[in-house]
């Protein structure tokens, strides 16, 4: 079982309170950009064994969107994030470098 | 005027945790930005307590303040007391981008009574219930069993436990049931 801690109500939300909103991250492709970058940002997606980020939606509680990053081969988590911001803190990055030596997902590392 | 009905119009379960649907509440979902002092004044000259803490609830009889979201109050009022409430908000947070909307009818408000009404809750919840952790005062939006619901504690003894309207049979027959099971016996050591 996952326990997520929100980052808006500071609660540790069990994974039946929370809603999975896919990978973080994303990079908005619309009007005017390529038939490639439309077609990578509606369909390809990261998919480790290791690292990842991911939406959460705290669901049966505040409601609000956050961001997590875990590993998806030991479920440990590594930390939660507000979800307003383009790339995750430089807390949690440090924390899975020292875990996960050399990690990297999409264009983080 | 109608006569108002609550949802399960005040029904008993008594035993050595007592399930009590608490009949007609004044409920307001008010939404804005929570650090506003106006926002502030008027949901403490309505409920008569401070604006809680996150993941905080101050309640004194009928009246009090839940803490929602970061930027939603639950304001509970008598139930005669709400339009009154209302006008109130309305005027003094005429400049103020909010939202504040009568949910009292929306809503069913179940009281759950007994030494060992922790434990009932517990049962249901995905809480962490330990009375080190959640005591008077705290407040959470979880669910209980398969619906929707948010608790707190008034004392010691009681937590009081609203849902939805529609689902307020299921949650009284899901807290009773979990009454008559009897007590874990987890908490003992209180």
């Amino acid at each position: 079982m996952l326990i997520l801690h929100c980052p808006y109500c500071g609660v540790d939300a069990d994974e039946t309170d929370l809603h999975a909103g896919g990978q973080a991250h994303l990079k908005r492709e619309g009007p005017g950009s390529s038939d490639e970058a439309f077609e990578d940002y509606l369909f390809m997606r990261e998919n480790p064994k290791g690292v990842h980020f991911e939406r959460w939606r705290h669901v049966y509680g505040c409601g609000k969107w956050f961001h997590a990053a875990r590993c998806t081969s030991t479920l440990e988590v590594f930390g939660t994030y507000p979800a307003q911001t383009l790339e995750p803190p430089q807390d949690i990055k440090d924390k899975i470098s020292g875990t996960r030596p050399g990690w990297s997902w999409g264009i983080f590392k | 005027m109608s006569n108002a009905v609550s949802a399960l119009n005040g029904k008993v379960a008594p035993g050595e945790v007592t399930i009590r649907e608490a009949g007609l509440r004044g409920m307001i979902t008010l939404r804005g930005d929570l650090s506003d002092s106006k926002l502030k004044s008027v949901c403490t000259g309505l409920s008569g307590v401070d604006l809680p803490m996150p993941g905080h609830a101050n309640c004194v009889g009928e009246k009090g303040l839940c803490w929602m979201s970061p930027d939603e109050m639950l304001v509970l009022v008598p139930y005669a007391e709400v339009d009154a409430a209302l006008e109130l908000i309305a005027k003094n947070l005429k400049k103020k981008h909010h939202l504040a909307e009568n949910v009292s009818d929306a809503r069913a408000l179940i009281f759950v009574e007994g030494e060992y009404s922790r434990d009932m809750i517990a049962k249901l919840a995905p809480v962490d219930l330990h009375p080190d952790v959640f005591q008077p005062g705290s407040f959470r939006r979880t669910h209980l069993g398969q619906v929707a619901a948010a608790f707190w504690m008034r004392d010691v003894d009681t937590f009081e436990v609203i849902c939805f309207r529609s689902v307020a049979d299921y949650a009284f027959n899901l807290l009773e049931t979990s009454a008559k099971a009897g007590a874990v016996g987890h908490f003992n050591a209180r």
